[in-house]
């Protein structure tokens, strides 16, 4: 249905034009966002009354939007003139353009939508500031040390017969001061540089970092014989210094792992478990392993992880997948196991027995559940939440939950439903829903 | 006799800046350097004058401001607030709470001098 396929393109267009939200519109014309989403993406058909509301409310015929493309364009060309405040008798003729000369109308009106976009990315730039609390707390640090440093140098300068102590120290002040006033205002402008580079591609320090963790497999020769992050740090090239500082917390913390817990040890403790007779099929249970080799089950949980590819596919049945979070719920370390998605952004399902492990700190947790998704795949998780130094009297515990995931066969009988994040998720009748989801269809 | 003047601000080398420049101007100087017992620090030590960081660890300086306007014993206390984003944004936050005055980051020692002294006369 090319016809009644187009359609969704031109209410986005026309809605797009006039800078109206999709949650208005729909709101307006009396169906739900998600709907409305589906319709405009034109995976809904539509026409009759509601397609009569909706150009109602965009405030066009209800031919422009399901006749040909044409209608479409001038309605665009009479936004841009209108914008510009063109004269009547030259809009009087939009059509005649339109129709003379249909490169340079499209292009017109590609211009005037790409204008709109430009607008509304400067907005966001001009913004940054006030939602950027990295950026401002950069900021922040070069103007205290700028004014640290001005202060200083004035008294220096102003002050006549100022005693050698008070000058000897305000030296010092001056000079360590304009160290730090380095450090931050390199600190800057990697933000600064960060965020161009962001906005253009979509990638944040935390995106490079994952980026070069999973191309490497996330298993590093060099981790594992000792010779520390240095070396892998120097072959990985991140693009900015708070992704270098990133990727060295994280190498640091596989390199511990290592050492704590080295591969020949856990390869003897996997073939051992392997050999049981009620081995788990879907993959060896990490407490079971964790008990045998004397560690914690959270870092046997990381290790399985971040096992060389070939002893991987010798040793366990499937990948597994990994995902570590504070207690804030921020997810900060994941590896996806196949058909268990993680967010890029924005938290996860509040479902998963990650969070449900911060409940019961140090009790390892074992549940079945399924994703709730287009593949509807079934998962075996253990999840454990662990401080992560030892805890200490007055000090507030700094809790570090993990989930081991498993691809596994269904089971009989009911299993858990869980998301990935609100927003892509299709169940319906969730109570721990926090935002509409843009894949439920409601009647 | 002397004005005594509390400084509350986490920067040690801005402390000691201020605190030199305000010594030689003939003000007792007091410091306090963290955001959580803040206001408690003004009630014990009776300044003439606060100057007041907004960025504090523990903290935030209008919290503690808010919280000086609500006592009365220091309704009316002169207080400098200090900011390193001189944002409109800031500016009204600080007025609406009742600063006295508001400097934001890089400041200069005159500008500081003339502030203090505008508001209490030493």
């Amino acid at each position: 249905m090319p016809r009644s396929g187009l359609t969704g393109s031109r209410i986005r267009e026309r809605r797009e034009v006039i800078g109206m939200r999709q949650a208005e519109l729909a709101r307006q014309s009396g169906i739900s966002a998600s709907y409305l989403n589906l319709i405009e993406h034109n995976r809904r058909r539509i026409g009759g009354k509601l397609l009569l509301d909706i150009a109602g409310v965009l405030g066009v015929e209800p031919a422009q939007l399901s006749e040909g493309a044409e209608a479409a364009l001038t309605a665009t060309l009479r936004e841009a003139a209108a914008e510009r405040q063109l004269d009547s008798s030259e809009t009087d003729r939009v059509e005649e353009l339109a129709g003379r000369f249909p490169g340079w109308a499209r292009l017109l009106a590609d211009q005037h939508a790409r204008i709109g976009q430009l607008e509304q990315s400067v907005e966001a730039l001009t913004d940054r500031l006030a939602h950027d609390p990295h950026l401002a707390a950069s900021l922040h640090e070069v103007l205290s040390t700028v004014t640290a440093i001005h202060s200083a140098s004035s008294i220096l300068v102003e002050t006549r017969e100022l005693e050698r102590e008070w000058r000897d120290r305000f030296h010092r002040n001056i000079h360590e001061d304009s160290a730090r006033l380095a450090e931050g205002a390199q600190r800057l402008v990697d933000e600064l540089d960060a965020g161009t580079r962001q906005d253009a591609t979509g990638h944040s320090p935390q995106d490079e970092v994952q980026a070069f963790l999973d191309t490497s497999g996330w298993h590093f020769p060099e981790l594992e014989t000792g010779q520390g992050a240095a070396k892998v740090l120097g072959r990985a090239e991140m693009g900015t210094g708070v992704a270098q500082d990133l990727l060295r917390d994280r190498l640091e913390g596989l390199a511990d792992d290592a050492a704590r817990l080295p591969l020949d040890d856990l390869l003897t403790a996997l073939k051992a478990e392997r050999a049981l007779e009620d081995a788990p099929p879907e993959g060896p249970d990490p407490t079971d392993l964790a008990q045998r080799l004397g560690v914690g089950a959270d870092l046997v949980m990381r290790r399985l992880v971040a096992l060389p590819a070939d002893l991987r596919a010798d040793l366990l049945p499937a990948a597994p997948g990994i995902v570590v979070a504070d207690a804030s719920g921020t997810l900060l370390e994941r590896r996806e196991a196949e058909g268990f998605p993680l967010p890029r952004y924005g938290a996860a399902c509040p479902l998963w027995p990650l969070f449900q492990a911060l409940h019961r700190p140090m009790l390892p947790l074992r549940q079945v559940i399924e994703m709730a998704g287009r593949a509807e795949g079934t998962f075996v998780t253990y999840a454990l939440a662990v401080p992560r130094q030892t805890p200490r009297p007055d000090e507030p515990p700094n809790f570090r939950t993990h989930m081991l995931i498993w691809p596994a066969t269904r089971p009989a009988g009911r299993v858990p439903r869980v998301g990935v994040t609100c927003r892509i998720c299709p169940r319906e009748n969730c109570t721990a829903r926090r935002e509409p989801s843009i894949m439920a269809e409601r009647r | 006799m002397a004005k005594n003047v509390l400084v509350i601000e986490d920067e040690p080398n801005i402390i000691e800046a201020i605190s030199f420049i305000l010594s030689r101007d003939g003000w007792r100087v007091a410091t306090h350097s963290n955001g959580v017992d803040a206001v408690s620090a003004v009630q014990s030590r009776r300044p003439d004058l606060v100057i007041l960081d907004v960025m504090l660890p523990g903290r935030s300086g209008y919290d503690i401001l808010r919280d000086l306007r609500a006592a009365a014993e220091t309704a009316d206390l002169p207080v400098l607030m200090l900011t390193a984003r001189g944002q409109t944004k800031d500016r009204e936050m600080a007025q609406t709470l009742g600063a006295s005055r508001f400097m934001s980051k890089p400041f200069s020692n005159a500008e500081v001098l003339e502030a203090v002294n505008d508001l209490v006369r030493p």
